[in-house]
């Protein structure tokens, strides 16, 4: 080769796709830094909220892959990038790629494209895998076709095309290898199509629905139906999803590969050299690509990849076990390497690129297992990391299992823990037991995770197959030695000792944010912190569930407390016998639907005189409230009054049950009963009782009226039924939450607040007043 | 002849003591050659035909015309009487109270006396449940008045039921219950157990308003009052003879009426509890052993019932009426008769076992801040002259101090504990910077109103009661108690008596000399 690489490249115009990914943006960087003349254009799906272009600043520029070109530059780096940028929204899985006019245009005038757009995750389902990595690249191809251009085309594939195998794996097209198995690319695009209508379908199965449905509620509870029923179609979609992952990973394992993602991959390279019509491709295939030698800075690395969770579930003690054999071989190759040899590919031009050139290490630097453990081991018993109590964390000895048994026992636990969290949750349990529920499920996801990633990627610590890299060797040898200093290509200039201890994991520990240093958590701060953030004087709203969330009491026994009020003991006797019986029943209900309950519980009051009512209820604010109150909790309501908070009570307990609370809080949205004219109760409600969703329409309706911002308030609740309310509030509150709202607090870092009764409070048996002062009795029945 | 109080110098051959410990008691020695037990007197003897004697005290009373003279057809009577808080532990039906009120309203009936109200002098105390003015009256009174609304509970917070008497020489407002204010009569009920009762003091305090009582219930007033028991040198009941002169003055007609009683307290089986520890028999001794061991593997909810279900089988030592100051001025020989004990000089340790009870917790819980009351503000003020304890001494309580408090009748305390006691245990800076705020709540307001609870700013007040205590005392050690709830009083835990008196020793030195005040029993100590 004559010229240099960046002469090669200067003033052409390069396209690039997957520019928001790893490779990608340090594949920008480097055009930008490396070939002084070249432009670049940069195809980026619109996201959901953001539009391509603030992507491109967001997602790529901002990246700190570009802080030594940020230096260089100076001030200028925005004009600078913008002048040789330009971002055009669109989106490889439609055809055309989306594009509109005008960018269809620019991307036809582009000299070369780099297609570095792929479903990298081991994990995607099968229709994504498909459109993306076997359709995506044929796509460009067709386009260019259409347009009647011919850029040279630069896909990057993976070496795993190569499938399970052991031995040399050189650099050749699969169909075109001793071991193809005639797999057509065709029939797999149309078999996927159907797959997905067909797993939709039965998504949409009644008994499917129903199992949904019923997952819904055990992990909400009796949140409402609107919430409940976002859930049910949320893992209808998840559902769908898992099933076309799983689908994916079986095909490819029936058809030998380790995954979807290689095997549609392989596919498409096969779809891209069938349909690429007059525009010259080459391939360019890296193995496992982790952080960056020394481009633009050691140790950089974007998003978590495959090896760092591994590492990091290594080091915090979760994964004791990974399977992989000692000597077999980890192919890992830096990603400066990887873009260094896009480049050089690129710059070689149509002509004299080879058609496929792989970038790994096994074939002649090759990092062997065992060496990777011991670094990683040795590097982590030097710099531990930390448990929440601030312990140091041992790591395990690795005794290179193999996968079953790594497997099998995982599995163990998981069923264990399933089970035990099945457990929880049907317990009716509140504040720090609950408490444990939530701690269960991060343990559970933990070994869910781990298994992840036993299942998918050790596959690859076990993979056998040597990757030649002749092609690339090749092009290093064509480089001079300004090319050789400045891009990088070499698989054997990695020291993979230096690499491991000074350049990867100091760099992923640093990403994966853990905790690195002793000394006990601080998470009692956080709390004392956000609770400092509730107490903010310029909140608006502090919003109140009654039940459980001030006092540790409910309608059943008020309603208790108000019907045996005038009960002589035989009578008590049979109305706690009944109630006993019933109870069952009633918390049967309760637990379905709320409103249902309160109505249906409510008709007991049905005939009950009102004003008699009136009274005893307010002996029951002593007997009863008083008794089985939060002092902290009541405190907390006064402290929002003082601060000039609105305190609203919000309880599907009955107005009269309640009245004696109305010094505390500005509003009480309660139940209300009908009233008949000769001042005895219907037993009918004058509206839906304020329960789950409506509650978080209540306190919008009461401060939209009032003028308040309901995102700067605060709500205070016991139970999943009130994640509407939570979640309509910017600061919830979640107090002595049950098993349910534990783990939801815990997962979306709510403050928790474990108030009690006072201690020394009267423990009354049975929730039914004390027995009257006979003669009082007798004279209030004469 | 009942014996006279004493002072027993503690030798190698002396028994252990008792302490109280709350809801149970324990046995302790003290160091010999340098201790010394404050006895009481025995109880004295009680008057035979009470009712005879109150009927005779009405018709005979003191610098004023007989009862019956009083009464007259279109008057407006009020009787008030003393609240749960006096006495303790209640006394056996039927009370003082309800014999005293029995009479009166027989005599007003005989007078064709229309107009009559009886209102539970509660002060800033909660109201009295129904069961409680049952007890006191009986259920005759009960049923006539209280269904028809003659009989209730004095409001302390009710504007429209509150009269301005006037203002003292020294500006105090007097501001009572208006229906006592606008009668043409108050009879006054009252049970005297200590000197500090009675007197003006059951009007003023007991009917009077949260800012008429603030006038007196404040730290400056509380540290200088010595002591409680001794109103000629009590700033607080100089204040209150300053009302009282007013009331005289400006007020409604008062008629006195006043008992005293012993100090018979405890009923079998506890009545070896105010035995002197070398004269136990065989039985008091394995009844000692037999209940403080039972009680101590009782839930303290369970030790409570027992402890708060004691009748005290009291007699009465005397019964005066009339004129509220020649009435009390009787009442007060009287109490000191059953109580004084005289004391030659002050030591460098005062030690005290607290009980269950206190005023503030009838039927109810013995919080932290109620021992510490109990202990610097009732017990230590048991003296007359000067203190039992040096300046600079220290005093030493036992009492497990749980933090357990009960949440209707003490809501205010429960803050108080968690809030102010977090910020300050200075009478003085509370005083100035948290008293108000708990004092106008509109909840704690509510509450006393309403419900049960003690006034928002009682808990407050019952700090300001062992101000002087606090003043006084150079370090208090709780043995027994529970150690975050002892530390959040100001003061210091100890396991055992043993290991208070080690950490005595860092203020008192190597071999302080110790007084201990035996309760149960009640004594003042004349201290010379």
């Amino acid at each position: 080769m004559a010229e240099t690489i960046p002469a090669s490249l200067a003033g052409k115009r390069i396209a690039i796709t997957g520019s928001t990914g790893f490779v990608g943006t340090a594949l920008v960087e480097r055009l930008l830094r490396g070939i002084p003349d070249c432009e670049v254009i940069l195809l980026v799906r619109d996201g959901r909220r953001t539009p391509a272009a603030k992507r491109t600043q967001k997602e790529i520029l901002k990246n700190d892959a570009f802080d030594r070109l940020r230096e260089t530059f100076g001030d200028d780096f925005d004009a600078k990038v913008a002048s040789r940028i330009t971002t055009v929204a669109g989106d490889v899985t439609r055809d055309g790629l989306g594009l509109n006019d005008t960018d269809r245009e620019l991307w036809g005038t582009a000299d070369t494209i780099i297609h570095s757009a792929a479903a990298v995750s081991f994990d995607s389902p099968m229709d994504s895998a498909v459109e993306i990595n076997l359709l995506g690249p044929t796509r460009i191809a067709n386009l260019a076709n259409e347009m009647g251009v011919t850029p040279h085309l630069v896909a990057v594939s993976t070496c795993y095309v190569a499938g399970n195998r052991r031995g040399n794996a050189p650099e050749i097209l699969v169909s075109e290898g001793p071991f193809d198995i005639g797999i057509d690319w065709r029939t797999e695009v149309a078999a996927t199509k159907r797959l997905r209508s067909d797993t939709d379908a039965l998504s949409r199965l009644p008994d499917q629905l129903k199992v949904f449905r019923k997952e819904a509620r055990a992990e909400l509870g009796a949140a409402g139906a609107p919430a409940l029923a976002a859930k049910t179609e949320d893992r209808r979609q998840k559902w769908v999803k898992a099933e076309l992952v799983k689908a994916g990973r079986m095909r490819a394992a029936s058809v030998g590969w380790p995954d979807a993602y290689a095997f549609t991959k392989a596919l498409g390279e096969q779809a891209l050299t069938d349909t690429k019509g007059d525009v010259p491709v080459s391939i360019v295939r890296p193995s496992i690509i982790e952080s960056a030698l020394a481009e633009p800075k050691p140790g950089w690395i974007r998003g978590f990849r495959m090896a760092e969770p591994v590492i990091i579930s290594f080091a915090k003690g979760l994964l004791k076990e990974f399977p992989g054999v000692p000597e077999g071989t980890v192919d890992v190759i830096p990603v400066d390497i990887v873009v260094a040899a896009i480049i050089a590919v690129a710059a070689a031009g149509p002509d004299d690129a080879p058609a496929i050139t792989q970038v790994a290490s096994g074939g002649v630097n090759p990092l062997k297992y065992r060496r990777m453990v011991d670094n990683v081991t040795g590097w982590f018993t030097e710099h531990p990391l930390y448990d929440p109590k601030g312990q140091p964390i041992v790591v395990p000895e690795w005794r290179f299992p193999g996968r079953g048994r790594v497997q099998r026992q995982l599995t163990q636990a998981k069923t264990v823990l399933n089970s035990a969290d099945k457990v929880l949750q049907a317990l009716p349990l509140r504040g720090k037991q609950a408490e444990l529920s939530a701690q269960l499920e991060e343990k559970r996801i933990e070994v869910e995770t781990a298994l992840e990633y036993v299942e998918l990627y050790g596959l690859y610590t076990e993979c056998e197959a040597i990757y030649q890299v002749d092609n690339l060797l090749k092009i290093w040898d064509g480089l001079g030695a300004q090319d050789q200093a400045d891009f990088n290509i070499d698989p054997r200039s990695v020291d993979w000792d230096h690499y491991i201890n000074n350049i990867h994991l100091p760099s992923i520990i640093q990403h994966a944010r853990v905790k690195t240093t002793p000394g006990a958590s601080k998470s009692v701060d956080r709390m004392a912190r956000m609770r400092k953030q509730v107490l903010d004087p310029t909140r608006h709203v502090a919003a109140f569930d009654l039940e459980n969330t001030l006092i540790s009491s409910n309608v059943v026994e008020s309603f208790s407390w108000l019907a045996t009020r005038r009960l002589d003991t035989p009578e008590r006797i049979r109305y706690v016998a009944r109630t006993i019986i019933e109870a069952p029943g009633l918390l049967r209900l309760d637990r379905q639907d709320r409103t249902d309950f309160l109505r249906h519980f409510y008709r007991r009051y049905e005939n009950a005189p009102l004003e008699q009512i009136e009274t005893d209820a307010r002996e029951m604010l002593t007997q009863l409230i008083m008794t089985k109150a939060f002092p902290a909790g009541l405190r907390r309501v006064r402290e929002h009054r003082a601060l000039g908070h609105r305190t609203v009570l919000i309880t599907g307990a009955l107005d009269f049950a309640v009245a004696g609370l109305a010094p505390l809080f500005d509003e009480i949205v309660a139940a209300e009963m009908m009233v008949r004219p000769d001042g005895t109760l219907s037993g009918e409600m004058h509206s839906v009782p304020p329960t789950g969703e409506a509650r978080a329409q209540i306190l919008s309706d009461y401060c939209e009226a009032e003028g308040l911002d309901i995102s700067n308030s605060v709500a205070y609740a016991d139970s999943s039924s009130d994640l509407p309310l939570f979640e309509a509030v910017g600061f919830p509150v979640a107090v002595n939450p049950e098993t349910r709202l534990a783990t939801i607090a815990r997962k979306r870092g709510w403050l928790v607040e474990h108030w009690t009764k006072a201690d020394g409070a009267p423990r009354p048996l049975l929730p039914i007043s004390e027995l009257m002062v006979e003669r009082e009795r007798r004279r209030k029945f004469a | 002849m009942p014996r006279p109080g004493f002072v027993l110098d503690v030798d190698r051959s002396t028994p252990p003591t008792l302490f109280w410990r709350g809801e149970g008691f324990s046995l302790e020695r003290l160091p010999a050659d340098r201790s010394r037990i404050i006895y009481p007197p025995e109880p004295l003897a009680g008057l035979d035909n009470l009712d005879g004697h109150i009927r005779d005290a009405l018709l005979n009373p003191l610098d004023m015309d007989p009862l019956p003279e009083l009464l007259k057809p279109d008057m407006k009577l009020t009787i008030c009487f003393d609240d749960a808080s006096l006495s303790l532990p209640k006394m056996q039906r039927p009370d003082n109270r309800q014999r005293i009120i029995e009479a009166v309203l027989d005599m007003a009936a005989e007078a064709g006396v229309d107009d009559v109200h009886i209102i539970a002098a509660l002060g800033l105390h909660r109201r009295m449940h129904e069961y409680e003015l049952r007890h006191v009256l009986g259920d005759r009174i009960v049923d006539a008045f209280l269904p028809k609304g003659y009989l209730y509970q004095h409001d302390a917070e009710d504007p429209d039921n509150l009269a301005v008497i006037g203002h003292t020489d020294e500006g105090e407002i007097l501001e009572i219950n208006k229906r006592a204010a606008e009668s043409d009569l108050v009879v006054y009920a009252n049970v005297n157990q200590v000197a500090m009762d009675g007197g003006w003091k059951s009007l003023t305090t007991g009917l009077a308003s949260y800012r008429c009582l603030s006038v007196h219930h404040n730290p400056a007033s509380l540290q200088n009052t010595r002591s409680l028991m001794d109103r000629h040198h009590s700033a607080l009941h100089k204040s209150i003879w300053r009302m009282g002169k007013l009331l005289r003055d400006s007020g409604p007609k008062v008629f006195q009426v006043e008992t005293t009683i012993n100090t018979e307290a405890f009923p079998a089986p506890f009545e070896f509890l105010a035995k002197r520890e070398w004269e136990w028999t065989a039985k008091d001794r394995s009844l000692f052993l037999a209940s403080s061991k039972s009680l101590n593997k009782l839930p303290n909810r369970t030790k409570r019932k027992i402890f708060h279900n004691i009748e005290a089988p009291y007699r009465t030592t005397s019964v005066h009426a009339g004129f509220t100051e020649t009435v009390h001025e009787k009442t007060l020989e009287n109490v000191y008769k059953q109580h004084i004990v005289e004391v030659e000089g002050q030591t460098d340790i005062l030690t005290m076992g607290i009980p269950f009870i206190s005023p503030y917790n009838p039927e109810s819980i013995m919080n932290p801040i109620l021992v510490m009351c109990m202990g610097l503000g009732y017990l230590f003020n048991m003296y007359r002259g000067k203190p039992l304890v040096r300046e600079g001494g220290v005093v030493i309580m036992t009492h497990p101090t749980y933090e357990e408090f009960h949440p209707v009748h003490h809501p205010s305390y429960i803050d108080f504990f968690d809030e102010v006691l977090a910020d300050t245990t200075d009478p003085a800076e509370m005083s100035t910077k948290w008293e108000k705020k708990y004092a106008e709540d509109e909840w704690y307001r509510h509450l006393y109103r309403t419900s049960y609870a003690y006034h928002g700013v009682h808990p407050f007040y019952a700090w300001y009661w062992g101000a002087h205590g606090q003043q006084h005392a150079g370090k208090v050690i709780i043995v027994g108690g529970y150690a975050a709830a002892v530390r959040k009083l100001g003061f210091t835990p100890a396991s055992t008596m043993n290991d208070a008196l080690e950490i005595a020793s860092d203020t008192v030195g190597r071999s302080p000399t110790i007084s201990h005040l035996h309760v149960p029993g009640v004594l003042v100590a004349d201290v010379k």
